[in-house]
């Protein structure tokens, strides 16, 4: 027995017209600065408004977004009274939109017991809307809500799925302004979904048509995307493709590349996507011999003619490789810019929160300390995984 | 030879898995804390069954069946009906997906129990290495 959950998903060119026909008093806009600045918060109000929908904004959202910040953003949902919760930008501000949504409705729970046991009981103050302006996190579509510790610099993985959003808008419009970078590190965020949703332990058949599908969106459409940024087509394309992807894993799990990129996320601040693609070719190496099948299936999806096999699985990891590197994105911890000696002296912080990640929980192959430490020194170098 | 469940020789042998795991100890250094697992009686068995496992910076402290929830203190409780503790036994069912989808109930302070995937799933991992046989 298992779950597939999903919102409402509003999708296409005017997508955001659903919010014209809203119901309800008073709206919460959580949101970042830039959002603000790029008049995509003012695009929300004019459609609000036509719902006489009162709005209030929140855009004190930092990238990953700490408990700190949930519970400033939910404070301000207890002064407003919002029947209406709008998590509008990446990731980020999505996530902590849906803490603090829960944390407006349960004031009882602390953000790290938010988890997907028993009855959270939302829904009796307020419903939530995600709106994406980043193709990639898949966040608007799945009940999935990082939050970092600061005190421990620790992703935490939280959600219930009681969490989810109960109308996600998926616009391209919304996502049109993305500069190449951030267009870049999302887009690989929404592969690394696809790959690790396909091959997780908790992937299923109504998982894995969703996941194959985006990895070969991804493929097909990131490099344009990035590449030329009037290309619409592109963009559209990889809009929908990180919503399946946030369907498909959203549905399932990840795995090991995100426990590996939240560590380093949580230690040296490198953009989530970045950090989780940056990881996933090695990981798959690691992976290889535990189910090849799963990634030759997925690069023969993709359009990549491979041996089958462990040697498929490989030949996968060097085609995901080769999109980072036509993109621009670093193939190694090096290339990311970070120091070795600073990160041989968190290796073992490194290692441990890696391991103690929720992710990890899917993997197919578990490693043992001293193996995710060599993973991360293999990453560093740009070493290929041989063990 | 095979350990009948639910029985106490099944759990001294889980906590026999559990001790000689290199993982759980590494994984598992810093958990303290004791559990009660609950078998619900179900058309598959027909009576309640309790189970304490002591768990004290990876290894076992004590394992035992016991009368009921209430003959030893512990922090964690974790519930489940015969069938649902079999099939996980079986490795049919990941007992976390077990959690989310109700078929087990657990109580104690999910925070602390969140920040140990790891222990939890190399918990599971000695359960699949006892070798067990049901009642038919």
């Amino acid at each position: 027995m298992w779950n597939f959950v999903s919102p409402r998903i509003v999708f296409g060119e005017g997508a955001l017209d659903a919010l014209d026909e809203l119901q309800g008093h008073r709206a919460l806009v959580v949101t970042d600065i830039n959002i603000v600045r790029l008049g995509l918060v003012d695009n929300v109000k004019a459609h609000l408004t036509k719902a006489g929908i009162d709005m209030h904004v929140f855009d004190q959202v930092e990238s990953d977004p700490s408990v700190q910040t949930a519970y400033q953003g939910a404070q301000m949902a207890q002064d407003v009274q919002p029947d209406w919760i709008i998590g509008l930008g990446g990731g980020s501000p999505i996530d902590a939109a849906k803490a603090i949504w829960v944390l407006y409705e349960r004031p009882d729970i602390e953000p790290a017991a938010i988890a997907p046991v028993g009855d959270l009981g939302l829904r009796k103050k307020a419903r939530l809307i995600t709106i994406p302006t980043t193709s990639g996190t898949g966040a608007e579509v799945t009940w999935a809500i990082v939050l970092t510790d600061t005190t421990e610099k620790r992703k935490m993985g939280l959600g219930h799925p009681e969490n989810i959003a109960d109308i996600a808008i998926v616009d391209p419009e919304m996502a049109a302004g993305m500069p190449p970078r951030l267009t870049a590190d999302t887009g690989l965020d929404a592969l690394v979904h696809a790959v690790e949703g396909y091959t997780c332990s908790w992937h299923t058949d109504l998982t894995d048509g969703l996941c194959l599908h985006a990895a070969r969106l991804v493929f097909r459409y990131l490099p344009r995307a990035v590449s030329d940024d009037r290309d619409m087509e592109a963009r559209e394309r990889m809009h929908y493709a990180a919503t399946c992807a946030g369907l498909g894993f959203g549905n399932a799990m990840a795995s090991m590349a995100h426990a590996m990129g939240h560590s380093l996320g949580g230690a040296f601040h490198v953009p989530h996507g970045r950090a989780v693609a940056l990881f996933l070719p090695y990981t798959i190496e690691f992976f290889s011999s535990q189910a090849p099948d799963r990634f030759a299936e997925l690069a023969a999806s993709a359009g990549f003619l491979n041996a089958g096999g462990e040697q498929g699985a490989r030949q996968f990891a060097h085609q995901i490789r080769r999109l980072c590197h036509d993109i621009g994105n670093p193939n190694s911890v090096s290339e990311a810019g970070i120091d070795r000696k600073a990160y041989e002296e968190q290796l073992d912080k490194l290692a441990d929160d890696a391991m103690n990640d929720t992710q990890m929980v899917t993997a197919v192959r578990t490693p043992s300390f001293e193996e995710t430490r060599r993973l991360f020194l293999y990453a560093y170098d740009g070493r290929i995984v041989d063990f | 030879m095979a350990f009948k469940f639910p029985s106490d020789e099944w759990v001294k042998e889980f906590a026999r898995q559990i001790n000689s795991s290199k993982a759980y100890e590494e994984s598992g250094k810093d958990w303290e804390g004791d559990w009660i697992f609950t078998v619900e009686a179900d058309d598959a068995y027909p009576k309640a069954v309790y189970f304490f496992i002591g768990l004290y910076h990876g290894k076992v402290t004590d394992a035992a069946l016991i009368e009921s929830e209430n003959a030893r203190e512990a922090q964690y409780f974790m519930r489940g009906s015969f069938t649902t503790w079999r099939k996980t036994i079986e490795g049919k069912l990941d007992p976390i997906q077990g959690l989310m989808t109700r078929k087990f109930k657990l109580k104690g302070n999910l925070a602390k129990v969140l920040r140990y995937p790891r222990s939890a799933k190399e918990l599971v991992n000695c359960v699949l290495r006892v070798p067990s046989e049901f009642p038919s």
